[in-house]
């Protein structure tokens, strides 16, 4: 499996999701600069945290609408793995591939700590590896991880089980229902605060994201290799 | 020429982390008049003229970039500037 790893001005996670799909998973990984115009060789897309464009105006409001944007809606209708984390779930978020939005920590503090999470639904491309209600250790670090959505918005993430982690035990951040990451309708777009490619090894503290990532690989293997 | 003032507010429903930090700040100042803090960006664009109508461009801009209408609310103000 083939995997894009964007980067942005100001992107700073990027180096740990290649390590991770590389040395962790052994799989295909790319750099690819926010002004590429095509991802068709890739077959999943990783946006990595950070600082896009200094997170100027609102987090992930200016890198919405960098060049690559375009071919990343393109993977996204066409039914293709894409994963946002932290900055990149809030690009996600200003670009409308998600719903809802960030709001400031409700501490107004920078927080980076490594939080519980529970699982809440393991019936999805990225967390099939994980048992249903399985609780898991991942660093957060963010200053705007307070999600927030309308009433509606937030029936419909509940109904259609799009509410993929919660935050266990207590909430960091202020955000609404304990959200820490969301899927798409479709279910091929995911977004969470969290930072899975900081919990691939026990020697960084905790190897609970690997399986995420074994999740994607799954699910593309299980769809595109035969005899897989 | 236009010089336009885009003021952008977290909306009235959406919580204000800064705001209510800041309006625990004046508590402590003694200034227990204060109700409520609402904290806000304001924006000051220069645009020159064009074919289209300076109204509906702002309002185009602010709804696509400026704010982000999930959680905020925008007000502008166009002054038309003669520019010698």
């Amino acid at each position: 499996m083939k995997f894009a790893v964007i980067v942005f001005p100001g992107s700073n996670c990027d180096v740990d999701m290649y390590h991770a799909m590389k040395d962790e998973l052994g799989e295909e990984v790319e750099y690819v600069w926010h002004d590429a115009e095509n991802l068709d060789e890739f077959d999943g897309i990783l946006l990595p945290g950070g600082f896009s464009y200094g997170d100027y105006l609102r987090s992930g409001a200016i890198a919405r609408f960098s060049n690559v944007m375009k071919a990343i809606m393109k993977a996204a209708e066409q039914g293709k793995p894409i994963l946002g984390v932290c900055n990149g779930f809030q690009i996600l978020l200003e670009a409308g591939l998600l719903p809802g939005a960030m709001r400031r920590n409700n501490s107004l503090k920078f927080i980076c700590r490594p939080v519980e999470l529970r699982v809440e639904n393991n019936e999805t491309m990225f967390t099939s590896a994980y048992e249903k209600g399985e609780i898991i250790t991942i660093p957060i670090a963010h200053g705007e991880g307070n999600y927030y959505c309308d009433e509606e918005t937030l029936n419909k993430l509940i109904a259609n089980r799009q509410i993929v982690f919660r935050y266990h035990n207590e909430n960091p951040n202020g955000s609404l229902e304990d959200i820490a990451g969301i899927i798409n309708e479709k279910g091929n777009v995911l977004g969470m605060m969290p930072h899975p490619e900081r919990a691939v090894d026990e020697l960084l503290g905790s190897a609970d994201g690997l399986k995420l990532f074994q999740s994607i690989v799954k699910y593309w293997r299980e769809a595109h290799v035969v005899n897989a | 020429m236009y010089k336009v003032k885009v003021y952008v507010t977290l909306r009235e429903s959406v919580l204000d982390p800064q705001g209510t930090a800041v309006k625990g700040a004046l508590h402590s100042l003694s200034y227990h008049e204060v109700q409520d803090v609402r904290i806000g960006k304001f924006m000051e664009l220069t645009i020159e003229k064009s074919e289209r109508n300076i109204d509906e461009l702002v309002r185009e801009m602010c709804e696509k970039l400026l704010a982000n209408t999930v959680i905020e609310d925008y007000r502008y103000e166009i002054e038309e500037v003669v520019t010698q």
